[in-house]
């Protein structure tokens, strides 16, 4: 029974299948691989932007550039200061997370370190003991000498230590990102 | 009326067919059992998650520089906002809990045999997902905590070879901690593991209509896969019974008790914090996890650092796939825990482990206390009577913050050992030479002390030890020592 004469027999009903043929190709089969390919498409040119937007912070490598810690009279010799600067990459709607606190050991007039708060072991702010000359670190217990080396605990590491210099009498350092062990600063 | 709206109804729904296809659907009678409750109840917890993180979004703001304020509001100014966040965090806490009772009960009575294996991985991972919601709600409560914890990660992302450093802007959606972290996190919490979830969900419904529920596993009687399937198939024919209305009841009273104990919680602990602002600028604080991730927090501390790397990244995984590949290496054979001891045994051990590292995380011994050589002065009984040289050491204990790590009386730290029998366990020689030198977890003091300021303080320590017992001796010396 061909197409033609089921039609004639009754309009209304649903056309049964056509036997596929045994080779080439049949018009269904066409459609559905030209839909399946044009689909496959369509997903390319949303999913691969898709991809790109999401991912994108992934392969952005970290933006850093020379931030200013002050003058350098704010550094008394011989101790070490709690500094704060404001990240160079913030946002408007960053609010208080967009300072970020460091470190400031003045060594003499021209010598200076400056530490990351971060401890190396995860990353908690680690706190300056004046009189043990220690830093010291509330969440596993890691605690570091003045100089920044690892005087105990967990940590793998010294302190991270940005780089800096003296430019019209201001102390600047280098900063953008989170030290961590696979970026330190 | 009714009967025609409800015949219309059915017509276009067939409403009855889909009834017993699942509601209804007939399940072994051994399954009518109070070991039978978790998995409702963990989908009633979710559901409470549902609602009531929907309406806390009505109001909560995903920005940092917002959002610590807006759950200020919602604690105290908006109506009842307070009870919406406690019960959320309850229900958090309770749904963690739940689902691990699903997960310890299910691996006792043997579910995960054939033919449930994909039951079970999909459960593996829908208790993961339900961790991340733990640790990415944890997040939204953006607080001090919520900003270190965020640094934890990153830092534990920054351990991963090769790619730490994109993993770690991956995470923070940047460089820093700053405003797109905290919207990534809130798009995770909200749309991405929360969908993740009612897809497995689905699956995992899905399974236990298919595959039907196991039967209360009895002592000898084992699965082959030859035979498993007809056998159960068969008893579900002759014994099997609805699961509504037959089974359903103490799931009902299980999931009412579980709201009552939620809510119950929610009035009488309130919502969890936000602790301070999250203001990276104020230092003084303590990060400290959640409940749930106490445990990792204290084996972060305890694990020796040379091997912290290697177990922080391989374990879990290494963990993880022993745990979702147990269908696949423990297929058949006996179900139940009357047989297998080893599983027993392995759920007391995990128990134990895991209890105690909270335990130890609820109080973290190896953490110094930062106010400690200010804030908790020396006994008196230790400084009665003690000459000038020795009450100076007295005061070089507090003021060098050797208290931060070393109790006196109690009360201190105990990152060190404490200091109330210091004189019967070391030498003056080795006091000195541990002042100076330190060893261990203890840093060296040398450059921070003149020479009267070690002998004061050695000299205070070699009082402390009670009446009853004999200072500390060299052993090289004992001789002249007698002889004197």
């Amino acid at each position: 029974m061909t197409a033609e004469d089921q039609k004639s027999e009754c309009p209304c009903k649903l056309a049964l299948p056509t036997e596929a043929p045994a080779q080439g190709i049949s018009r269904r089969n066409l459609l559905l691989k030209v839909g399946a390919g044009l689909n496959g498409i369509a997903a390319a040119l949303i999913g691969v932007p898709l991809l790109g937007y999401v991912l994108s912070s992934f392969t952005k490598s970290s933006p850093n550039s020379w931030i200013s810690l002050g003058p350098l009279d704010r550094f008394p010799q011989g101790e070490t200061r709690l500094a704060v600067y404001r990240n160079p990459v913030s946002k408007p709607w960053d609010g208080d997370t967009a300072q970020v606190p460091c470190w400031v050991r003045r060594i003499d007039s021209q010598a200076f370190q400056v530490f990351a708060i971060n401890c190396t072991h995860l990353g908690c702010p680690v706190r300056w003991f004046q009189e043990s000359r220690l830093f010291m670190c509330p969440c596993h217990g890691g605690a570091f000498y003045e100089d920044g080396s690892h005087a105990s605990g967990p940590p793998p590491r010294g302190l991270f230590e940005y780089q800096h210099r003296i430019e019209g009498g201001e102390l600047k350092v280098l900063g953008g990102h989170v030290p961590t062990l696979a970026e330190p600063l | 009326m009714l009967r025609s709206i409800a015949l219309w109804l059915e017509e276009r729904l067939h409403l009855m067919k889909l009834f017993e296809s699942t509601a209804g659907h007939k399940v072994p009678p051994s399954t009518n059992s109070w070991f039978y409750v978790f998995g409702s109840g963990t989908l009633l917890c979710f559901v409470l998650q549902i609602v009531t993180g929907t309406c806390l979004a009505f109001v909560y703001v995903p920005s940092t520089s917002q959002a610590w304020t807006s759950l200020q509001y919602l604690n105290n100014q908006q109506f009842l906002g307070w009870f919406l966040r406690a019960v959320h965090n309850w229900g958090s806490i309770f749904m963690v809990g739940i689902m691990t009772l699903h997960l310890v009960q299910t691996f006792l009575f043997g579910a995960y045999k054939y033919p449930r294996e994909l039951t079970w991985v999909s459960g593996c991972v829908l208790f993961l997902c339900t961790l991340g919601m733990a640790f990415t709600g944890q997040v939204l409560r953006f607080d001090q905590d919520a900003y270190w914890g965020l640094g934890i990660g990153a830092s534990i992302m920054g351990r991963v070879p090769l790619i730490g450093a994109q993993l770690v802007h991956l995470m923070l959606a940047g460089s820093t901690i700053a405003g797109e972290t905290l919207s990534r996190f809130f798009s995770l919490h909200v749309f991405v593991v929360p969908g993740t979830i009612i897809a497995l969900l689905s699956l995992h419904l899905r399974l236990v209509l298919t595959k039907g529920i196991n039967e209360y596993p009895k002592a000898g009687c084992v699965v082959r896969k030859e035979s498993y399937a007809t056998e159960y198939e068969e008893m579900i024919e002759k014994t099997g019974v609805p699961f509504v209305p037959n089974v359903i009841g103490k799931d009902l009273i299980f999931s009412g008790f579980l709201i009552v104990a939620i809510v119950t919680c929610a009035l009488v602990f309130g919502p969890a914090g936000p602790s301070g602002p999250p203001n990276p600028t104020l230092i003084h604080t303590a990060p400290r996890p959640d409940f749930y991730f106490l445990p990792i927090y204290a084996i972060l501390a305890l694990l020796p650092a040379y091997m912290e790397t290697v177990l922080l990244l391989v374990a879990p995984l290494l963990g993880l796939a022993v745990l979702i590949l147990l269908p696949f290496y423990s297929g058949t054979g006996e179900k139940s825990f009357r047989r297998r001891p080893m599983a027993v045994v392995i759920v007391l051990l995990a128990f134990l482990t895991v209890g105690l590292l909270a335990y130890l995380g609820t109080f973290a011994p190896w953490s110094p206390h930062m106010d400690a050589w200010s804030g908790t002065p020396a006994p008196a009984a230790y400084v009665k009577g003690r000459s000038g040289l020795e009450l100076q050491g007295a005061i070089l204990i507090q003021s060098k913050q050797c208290r931060n790590c070393h109790s006196l009386g109690g009360e201190g730290g105990m990152r060190g050992p404490a200091l109330d029998t210091v004189a019967t366990r070391l030498t003056r020689d080795q006091l000195i030479r541990q002042v100076i030198q330190g060893s261990g977890n203890m840093p060296a003091y040398g450059k921070n002390l003149r020479p009267a300021e070690v002998t004061a303080l050695v000299a205070f320590m070699q009082t402390l030890r009670p009446s009853y017992q004999p200072e500390a001796r060299d052993s090289t010396q004992s001789a002249q020592t007698v002889s004197r």
